[in-house]
């Protein structure tokens, strides 16, 4: 095998960006220092809810150390606009979302604990942090709305004018009228209430920036932890108005995972960039954990009803959903999107069900804005359905492998009732698979077993499926979009025959610099060490969309391959010139040049050469250099699906579930690299989990206190938490874009909570256990259903 | 202010610090050894584990001026005249790790966990980890590399 070959696609490469990694040489943000930076510190409002009637910050501006103090007023005064949601919902009547302002800095009203007030700039964190303490905000506590079963009454507190009954939206999708003729002929008819718990996405390094403004040039720098550097900047300029696109350059570096928390464009960031040119000097601010949990942007947080109608032999005929989904006090960048395009149109999961109507309620709380959180909205989607399918399976007794059998789709294209096109897929085969591999047939051998040991045994399946490789543009310009979600590449192949690429997505944590690079050796035929994968800066890299929604392979590395496609056209011609052969005549294969028919062949570093030699080129129709780029839009969402199968043993003295087998078998198209996909996967599947059993942002319901506000009172999954994973892939080609693929990022966080909650109600012999399924739950409901059991 | 001397990476260091001064604001910010990360603010994510005369500790949990005269070890330091140390070239074979930001606590931590336990098995590795949070990998690939790094130091 060639190096080459070793390294194409398939080939589960080790990665190029580990070396700086275990040897402590990466550059994050606040491994960053720039000559005579300051430190930023913000003040929070302690508050959920309440009017600032003065800000006194004298005391202060002459603190020692203090460079400067800003509160929202001076934002204000210089103009600057709020921060922004991207995309417009559209309610059942026809009107647009209800907007309440965003500002950078709070001006007369705070409406959530963490929310922002004033920004202390100093020489050092510690002169800020100290000289915050002595700012005096007068504030007058209001009640605050914090529970989301109480927040649409008309007697809750208001978070925004703009929304009465804290109602941003109320939103539907599907026929309402079809779905209630399906439900007047269903033999049955299955209900569920389900809660889908508040997480905060803890992306392990903090937030950071530095903003920095160039008075020779007036042009703002900010470095920042970002997944879409790019939209950032759009954010920041043409919304936002702190500088004009082409005089601010954002810079993501080296971040430390995201999913999902590092897309949006926040106050801090936004502060920092626009308080440098106030100050004459950089300011560099890092978010501490606690800020962390205060102010990123949450995940999930639904309540919702669910019924499923079947007929006499359980195939569904329709499904009927209402749900309210917390927003949070402020829309984020895309929070609006979330509950209702990314959520309701996934309600047919893997199944052909005829008729469904959904309707979501977005409402506003005094809390943390709630925005994208690895899978948005499509595991809040997933968790609904594959807990209604389990619930229809034990209430007619069908096994819930057979239910879900009866009522896959089968052909492809299919057409959903909620605008989604499926293109391709197999659900039984990874069923299949899944099953097969955790010895579902011996499932009730080890039941009987864990009982002679006194354990709760039970298993659960998710056949899920998502939509991913975000987005065809017109697609969801229909929908509400205010951008278009295609990707960019450049790949520019330097006189000596290396090559840099240049990508709108961003990596933190996925491994693009080595996946991409092998896509390019593929085509290339040269090594991945002469790959160079260029992101995270808007003064190299034109524009492009970021990454988050599974879509850097399918439309990033699209994007560049369709670039490559260029680039290889014209390598022809050059070699065609230079071997005095017809252009048709040229082959490329493993990195040569050949006449077709002839010995006569080049090498790729002899025609990357010869493209910037440019000696002798017919004038007029070739030009010097070899540098492509393109934009790929793709044509379809692409769908990732498969089945996750959970099998929990519960101690029901101490209520401990304990993972004892994990299987997921995922249909991603095309994998470039198993290595990472399959880390891709095990990281969702422990965030997954992390829902199912430990995780939960709990705020106190009448102050608005967020009590789960560190690692001390947020149960991340430690290592002693999970299992180790049992992994399996099937493979269906997506046809929608050039690679076949269709995204692995989301996948293990969409499919395994419901997977694990129907093994924990399983070995239960319960109906409903509510998210995280915590020791003391589990207990509780085990003691509640032992006075039934007895009585019966 | 007082002047801390220690060993880093071989090399003495000294610096002028406040009696406030964190080991690891002392070796990120004095030192610019940035390889030492700041992950939380109550001492639980692992991810500023260093060696303190070869045991791993959480550089967040002393202070700079506690650790005068001490021999410290940190990630920078690890691999050895450009040879990896088995534990960091097995978290790269295995891929055992994402984004990077937890990954140089995490070596600490195995390192002082193969040196003190030679007979690791799964569960004792996970149980070992609890001090160390990643939210990328799942753990089960940093737990194959630690597992893999012991086996070839035996």
């Amino acid at each position: 095998m060639s190096e080459a070959a070793r390294e194409g696609i398939g080939q589960p490469v080790r990665r190029k960006e580990d070396f700086r990694f275990i040897t402590g040489n990466g550059h994050y943000t606040d491994d960053i220092s720039r000559p005579r930076q300051t430190y930023a510190y913000f003040l929070r409002s302690p508050h959920a809810h309440a009017r600032i009637r003065a800000i006194d910050t004298s005391a202060a501006e002459t603190a020692p150390g203090v460079v400067a103090v800003f509160t929202g007023r001076q934002v204000a005064d210089d103009g600057l606009g709020g921060l922004i949601c991207g995309w417009t919902v559209t309610s059942k009547d026809g009107t647009p979302m209800k907007v309440g302002p965003h500002p950078i800095l709070a001006l007369d009203t705070v409406r959530y604990v963490g929310d922002h007030v004033a920004l202390v700039v100093a020489e050092t964190l510690a002169d800020a942090r100290a000289a915050a303490e002595l700012i005096e905000v007068d504030y007058e506590a209001l009640p605050a709305t914090v529970a989301l079963d109480a927040c649409q009454a008309s007697d809750a507190a208001q978070v925004h004018a703009e929304a009465p009954r804290n109602t941003c939206f109320e939103w539907e999708l599907g026929n309402k009228a079809e779905t209630e003729a399906a439900f007047a002929r269903a033999a049955r008819v299955v209900k569920l209430d389900l809660t889908n718990n508040r997480l905060i996405p803890n992306a392990m390094e903090p937030r950071a920036a530095i903003g920095e403004y160039d008075k020779g040039s007036g042009i703002y720098t900010l470095h920042t932890t970002s997944q879409n550097p790019h939209v950032a900047r759009l954010v920041l300029s043409a919304f936002v108005g702190v500088a004009p696109e082409h005089k601010l350059r954002v810079i993501a570096p080296d971040v430390g995972g995201g999913f999902g928390s590092k897309i949006f464009i926040y106050a801090e960031e936004t502060a920092c960039v626009w308080a440098a040119a106030k100050v004459g000097r950089p300011i560099k601010w890092t978010g501490d954990r606690s800020e962390a949990f205060l102010s990123d942007a949450h995940g999930r947080d639904h309540l919702s009803h669910a019924e499923l109608a079947l007929d006499p032999d359980g195939k569904f005929l329709g499904l009927r959903v209402k749900t309210v989904a917390n927003l949070g006090a402020y829309l984020s960048t895309f929070s609006a999107a979330v509950p209702t395009y990314l959520y309701g149109t996934l309600l047919s999961g893997q199944y052909d069900i005829p008729a469904i109507h959904v309707e979501v309620d977005g409402v506003y709380t005094h809390t943390a804005p709630v925005d994208a959180y690895r899978g948005a909205g499509r595991p809040e989607a997933t968790y609904l359905l594959e807990r209604i399918v389990e619930t229809a399976a034990r209430e007619t007794g069908i096994d819930p492998a057979e239910i879900r059998r009866r009522n896959f789709i089968r052909s492809f294209p299919h057409q959903t009732p909620v605008i989604m096109n499926y293109d391709a897929g197999d659900y039984q085969a990874s069923l299949d698979a899944a099953l097969e591999e955790i010895d579902y047939r011996g499932f009730a051998a080890r039941k009987s077993e864990a009982a002679k040991r006194g354990k709760l045994r039970g298993i659960g399946i998710s056949s899920y499926i998502e939509a991913c490789g975000l987005a065809p543009s017109a697609a969801v310009g229909s929908l509400g979009a205010g951008v278009g979600l295609w990707e960019s590449a450049e790949v520019r192949v330097n006189p000596t025959g290396n090559v840099e690429v240049l990508t709108g997505s961003h990596s933190h944590g996925q491994g693009h610099e080595t996946t991409f690079a092998q896509l390019v050796a593929s085509r290339l035929g040269i090594p991945i060490s002469n790959v160079e994968i260029v992101h995270g800066d808007t003064d190299k890299v034109q524009f492009g969309m970021g990454t988050y929604g599974s879509r850097s392979g399918a439309v990033g590395m699209s994007a560049i391959d369709k670039a490559l496609d260029k680039i290889e056209a014209k390598a022809k011609k050059i070699a065609a010139h230079l071997m005095e052969a017809a252009v048709e005549d040229i082959t490329f294969e493993n990195g040569a040049f050949t006449v077709q028919g002839t010995d006569k062949s080049l090498v790729w570093a002899e025609v990357s050469l010869a493209a910037y030699t440019a000696h002798g080129f017919p004038a007029g129709e070739i030009e010097p250099g070899l540098k492509e780029g393109a934009f790929y839009d793709p044509t379809n969402f692409t769908f990732p699906a498969g089945a996750h199968i959970c099998e929990v043993e519960v101690d029901p003295d101490t209520g401990i579930a304990e993972i004892v087998k994990f299987v997921a078998v995922d249909d991603f198209g095309t994998i470039i690299n198993p290595m990472i996909v399959e880390g891709q996967v095990h990281g969702g599947i422990a965030q997954g989990i992390g829902q199912a059993l430990l995780e939960h942002g709990v705020y106190d319901p009448t102050s608005g206190q967020l009590v789960t506000g560190s690692y001390m009172d947020y149960c991340m999954p430690r290592a002693d938490d999970l299992p180790s994973f049992t992994l399996g892939f099937t493979k269906t080609i997506c046809p929608s874009n050039p690679l076949g693929m269709k995204g692995c990022g989301e996948a293990g966080a969409i499919a395994s909570p419901p997977a694990v909650i129907n093994a924990v109600t399983d070995a239960l012999g319960i109906r409903d256990i509510e998210m995280p399924a915590t020791p003391a739950r589990i207990w509780q409901a085990l003691q509640s259903a032992a006075p039934r059991a007895a009585a019966e | 202010m007082s002047v801390v001397s220690m060993t880093v990476n071989g090399k003495p260091a000294s610096a002028d610090v406040e009696a406030r001064t964190l080991l690891v604001q002392f070796i990120r910010e004095q030192l610019g050894l940035t390889g030492t990360h700041v992950g939380c603010d109550t001492s639980q994510c692992g991810a500023c584990v260093v060696h303190v005369d070869g045991r791993a500790v959480k550089s967040c949990t002393m202070l700079a001026v506690q650790a005068e005269g001490a021999d410290i070890l940190t990630i920078e330091g690890l691999a050895k005249n450009g040879e990896l140390h088995p534990v960091q070239a097995a978290f790269r074979e295995h891929h055992g790790l994402q984004c990077g930001f937890c990954t140089p606590g995490m070596i600490m931590t195995a390192v002082d966990m193969i040196r003190r336990i030679p007979e690791l098995d799964e569960e004792t590795v996970r149980d070992e980890l609890e001090g160390n949070i990643c939210r990328c990998t799942g753990y089960h690939n940093i737990v194959k590399a630690i597992l893999a790094a012991s086996q070839e130091m035996r």
